[in-house]
Parts: C-alpha cells; structure tokens; sequence
C-alpha cells in the first residue's frame, strides 16, 4: 500500500500542466531574438575559455623585431589574397605592434569579467538595499529609497565618472564606479516583488508558525521575486560592459596593456583616418556583446515573466 | 492641478539637497588634503593653513556642507585649479555648445524614434515592425564613442568628395567666424558686464544667432558641422524611444476603448492618431525626459570625439589634469538641470493627462 501512495504522489505532478521552468524555456526557444542571443553569448563564452589556442600570439608581445610587421599595418588574411609570404594578422597590427586579433580575443575574457563581476557586486547590494527596504518597510524604507532616488538623480555615466575620477582610474576603480550607480536598478526591481509577496498567505503562515525575518525572506519571499531580478541582471552585463569600455575610452579604466576593447579604442583613436581597423574591430566586439545580453535579457523576460509580454 | 504642481515642486528639493550632499561628499573623498589637491607644490603647511581658514575647511563638515550649500545657491561652484577661473564663468562659456548638441540630438532621437515606434506598432510583425525592432536592438547596444569615429571615417574621408561629404570636428569651418547678433545689430554694450555675458550666451547657441541675424551661410555650416555628433549622440535615445512607443502604442491599441472608436467606424487615421497615440504618449514623454541623462553622459564622449569645446569636453580634459573642483561643478550642474528638466516632464502630464489636471 506504502508503495502505491508514493507512486501516486510522484506520479500526480507529471500529469498536471508543465512546471513553470519548462513553460518558460519553451517561451524562451520560440523567440528568434533571444536565441540569437544566446549563440552570441554561448560563442563569446567558448571563446574567452579557449583565448590562448584560438588567439595566434600573445595579446601583449610586441612583434617589432620578431616579425617583419608593419606600425598598425591593416589586415591580411591569406585566403582573401594577402600575400603569403606576409605573415598573418587578421585584424591588423596595432599602434605598438601586436596582433590585433589576439587582443581583440583576450579582451572577450576581460569584457566578461567586467560584466559578470560589476552585475555580481550591483546586485549583492541592490539586493540587501531592496529587500531590507522591502521587508522592514517604515523609516529604514524610506530613508534607503530617498538615497536611492538621489542616485537616479545623476545621469548614469557622469556619476560614474565623477566617483572613478575621485577613486582613482583603473579597471576595479571603473567596475565599481559602474556597479555603485546601478545599484538602485536591482534594489527598486526586488522591492517591488517583494512588496508584491509580501502579504501573500504563504509568507503570513511562516510568520504565523514563528521563522524568524531572514528566514521568510530568503526562503519565502526572495525566490518568488527572483525572475525580474535575473533580467535586470542580464541586461545590466551589458550595460556594465558597454559603460565600463566608455570609461576605459575616457582614460579612467583599463590601462594600456590590458587587452580591454574600450581602451584598445581610445589609443588608436587619433588614429582612425589611418588605420581605422584598429578602431573598427574593438568597437564590434563591444557592440556585440553588449547586444548579445540585451537580446537574451530581453528573451528571458518574455520567457519568464509573460504578462510583460506585449 | 495647482496642488498637483505644488507637490510635485516641493518633492525636487530632497532629491536637490541630496545631490548637494553627494557632490559635497565626492570633494571630501578625494585622496590627500584639499588644499594639496589645490595649489599642487605650492603647499606648505602655513599656506596650507590660511587656505583651510579661507576656505573655511578647518570648520567642522556639517558646517562645510553648509558653507558649501550657500555658496552654490548664489552661484558661486569654485574655482578652477587649471585655469584659475570661478566655475560658474567657464560653465557659462561653454554650455551652449552641450545644449545646441545636446537639444539636436534629442530632437533627432524623437522625430525619428516616436514615428518608427508608431509605425512598428500599427504595422505589428510586419517587415516594418522587424525591422525597426532589429534596428533598435542594435541601436541600444552601439558604443557612442565607437559609432562617432565611424561615422567620422565613413563621411570625412571615404565620401569626402562627394556632396554627403561632412566634417569631423570643430564647430565650424576654419575661417568662418559667428559674429554674435549684438554685434551685427550694433548694440552697445559694456563689455564683461553680466547684460553681456547673457546675450553672449546665446549668440554661442549658433543656430539660434544665425536665425535672428538671417545669416544662412552660417545655419548652413553649423548644422553640416553639427550633424555627425549629433547622430551619434542620438542612436542610443532613439532606440530607446522607438522601443518605448511601439510597446506603449501596442498597450494602448488593445484596449476596449480602441476597438470601440473602431466599431464606430472611425477611420484608422483619426483611430490611432486621436484615439490611441494621445494615450500612449505619457510613458513616451517621460522616456524622452530621462534620455537627456543619456545625452548629457553621451556628450561627454561625443564633444570629445568630435572636438567641440563644450561642457563635456571640459569635464575629459577635467580628468585629464585632474582638475577636481571642475569635475564637482559639472557633476552639480548636470545633475541640477537633470532633475529640473524631469520636473518639467512630470508638470507636462497635467497638460497630456486630464486625470491628472482635475484631480
């Protein structure tokens, strides 16, 4: 008898419609766009992983001397007839003599570490502002929000760069510029859902049978707010990268010789009416990206949460 | 509507003095002492000392902030380390030429943004709507500074022969000089007084003084020189406003009082038009607001790009020399007419909302 209880009791849920996570990946991979951006990004990742075999030198030797290459000398590839006893730089050679292509592929690693760490940092914090904001409610709610409300008073990059320029340029400095002025984004986002759940019977009964506050919160209330949190997250990757490499254009983040696209940008771009391949291909890498994030983002909000869906 | 407009005044002044508080704190963060940061080498400990009286710095920092607090109210931002001028001056100087930029690029982003976002809207899952989609998607995803040397290569040099021809810096061409209309007008005016500086202030808004002075040569070759920045400046807005309105419009086109207007037998001119376009507008017009955040960030790399000296461009060559009290002032500035401008967005809702106005 014990047998077929438990058989039924497995067997029930199967019957019923699909779990919510597969009604959404099924959303999900109906959407051109939003797959379109998770090939971009999968191809990104592979990429950054697998740097040093798909990258023919090393993103900061400098081939003067090695080689006999040209000061920015523009692409040649064999196969689109460059002359085979030249050797082989597919994006061309950069102001000081390295491979622009293995640059350009190191910096993927970069690129990607600067979106998933800035999200990471913006989102532990916006998350602890938002959901002790949300949960407590009362005067500690409104003094976060009103601090949060004066962040947003700022346009998003000029904050950026006055609290880098105090901080001192670098790529932690940038990253962390970037994060501190996005916060309020994932703080107001799990504010809401959690104001939403909050008077929700389930949290009422764990209130009632006595789990204490950070309990409820984080086994009851965060999860249900959880979906809208990983879109912003996603669409803020991209938004980290596309604004960390501005800083970085601006003299305030990576320093030459990191392979960071921005600021590969920003030091040959005196030079753009010469040699603009040197500003051309940095420039699509960031671009793509960026609008790899935003199209899954984007894709996973239909998939996730269907009454944003238009 | 009068209490409505009261309200939403009084809630702008928190968030002011907030951003007082924050540009007030970043000062005090700097690395090292203020008066090291300020005169550089020249610091010895008994300048360093007549300086903190002066400035008031050996006060306690509530008194700071306050002393701080009075002293931008009469509009007085500091003093520039590098050119030893008040802020104020160099922010007047060079303003007009971020507004001129600035108010073209918004421009551009809306007259083309809002009609695509329309367009895509009423044509749903058309090419159109695809298209314009694709377009925005791109479009949110483009790096400003990248797409501004781009389209300076692409039309300087690749079509530099041909009549689409554009330049890629200044703000006019070499040679060419906007005589200010007070001067064309001969008005008389004492030079340095503050009658001369306002009216200076827009004879630096070229378009605008080549219109009162009826000078086209001169509204040509500012607008041939403000095209490309502008353009770039606009991309990232106008993808955002064409997103904005198509899924604002497609809210807005499902409702029961549409299909009603419809079963009428309205036509689909005055439906969409007079009907659904005046109510999607609301979230467009609050969009548009918060893009000149946007704007005023992307000026930043745009007038740095494109050689145009105006308050973005001060701010570059600011963290260049590490010219901090700039840096403070610009970011105050901004920040104000930021908050300002947003002010006047969300007073604009009485005008496009009568729920709003009546209530």
């Amino acid at each position: 008898m014990a047998v077929d209880v438990e058989t039924v009791a497995i067997s029930l849920p199967r019957r019923t419609a699909a779990s919510p996570w597969r009604q959404a990946l099924r959303r999900f991979s109906r959407q051109r766009s939003a797959i379109a951006g998770l090939l971009i990004i999968g191809t990104m990742i592979l990429v950054a992983i697998f740097a040093p075999l798909i990258a023919p030198y090393d993103p900061e030797q400098v081939l003067l001397g090695i080689e006999d290459v040209g000061k920015r000398a523009p692409p040649c590839v064999h196969l689109l007839g460059c002359d085979e006893m030249q050797s082989q730089h597919i994006m061309g050679v950069d102001g000081n003599f390295r491979d622009q292509f293995s640059r350009v592929v190191y910096g993927t690693r970069v690129s990607l570490f600067i979106g998933f760490i800035t999200v990471a940092v913006a989102m532990l914090a916006g998350v602890l502002l938002g959901a002790v904001a949300g949960y407590l409610g009362g005067w500690v709610e409104d003094v976060i929000m009103r601090i949060l409300d004066v962040q947003l008073a700022f346009p998003f990059l000029l904050l950026a760069i006055a609290i880098v320029s105090v901080l001192g340029p670098g790529l932690m400095n940038a990253m962390l510029g970037i994060a501190i002025v996005t916060i309020p984004q994932y703080a107001r986002v799990i504010r809401a859902g959690i104001l939403a759940t909050k008077e929700e019977e389930y949290a009422a009964a764990a209130r009632a049978i006595g789990s204490s506050h950070p309990r409820i919160l984080f086994r009851h209330i965060l999860p249900n707010a959880i979906s809208p949190l990983i879109v912003q997250g996603t669409l803020g990757i991209g938004i980290a990268i596309l604004d960390v490499a501005a800083l970085s254009f601006l003299g305030l983040g990576a320093q030459p010789p990191t392979p960071e696209w921005g600021s590969m940008l920003s030091s040959e771009r005196n030079q753009v009416f010469s040699a603009p391949h040197l500003v051309f291909f940095p420039g699509m890498a960031i671009m793509l990206a960026v609008l790899g994030f935003n199209l899954l983002g984007d894709g996973l909000r239909d998939a996730l949460d269907p009454r944003l869906k238009q | 509507m009068i209490k409505y407009i009261i309200r939403r005044l009084l809630s702008a002044i928190p968030v002011l003095a907030g951003v007082l508080l924050v540009t007030f704190a970043l000062a005090r963060m700097i690395p090292g002492d203020p008066c090291t940061a300020m005169l550089g080498e020249k610091a010895t400990p008994d300048i360093c000392a007549r300086f903190n009286r002066e400035k008031g710095l050996d006060q306690p920092i509530p008194v700071q902030f306050g002393i701080y607090a009075l002293d931008v109210l009469r509009g007085d931002l500091g003093e520039s380390i590098r050119f030893r001028r008040p802020i104020m001056q160099i922010l007047v100087e060079r303003l007009p030429v971020t507004i001129e930029l600035g108010l073209t690029a918004l421009a551009i982003a809306t007259l083309i943004g809002v009609p695509a976002g329309l367009l895509a809207a009423i044509r749903r899952n058309s090419a159109v709507d695809v298209g314009t989609m694709v377009g925005a998607n791109i479009g949110v995803s483009m790096p400003v500074f990248w797409l501004g040397l781009m389209l300076a290569y692409v039309f300087a040099l690749l079509l530099r022969d041909t009549p689409f021809a554009l330049p890629p810096s200044g703000r006019l061409p070499a040679g060419m000089d906007a005589t200010p209309f007070f001067e064309v007008y001969n008005w008389n005016i004492e030079p340095k007084t503050r009658l001369y500086r306002l009216l200076e202030f827009f004879a630096n808004l070229y378009i605008f003084n080549a219109i009162i002075t009826f000078n086209w040569e001169l509204l040509g070759a500012t607008i041939k020189h403000l095209i490309l920045p502008a353009v770039a400046l606009a991309t990232i807005p106008m993808a955002i406003i064409a997103r904005m309105t198509r899924s604002s419009m497609l809210e807005v086109l499902g409702r029961d009082y549409v299909r009603t207007a419809r079963a009428k037998g309205l036509s689909d001119h005055v439906v969409i038009l007079s009907h659904a376009f005046r109510n999607a507008l609301l979230p467009v017009v609050t969009i548009v607001g918060l893009q000149l955040g946007t704007v005023f960030g992307g000026a930043v790399l745009t007038e740095t790009i494109f050689n145009l000296a105006g308050v973005g461009r001060i701010l570059f060559e600011a963290i260049t020399a590490r010219d901090y009290p700039i840096i403070q002032g610009v970011t105050l500035a901004v920040a104000f007419t930021y908050v300002m401008v947003n002010l006047l967005v969300d007073l604009s809702y009485a005008l496009l909302d009568p729920r709003i106005r009546l209530n």
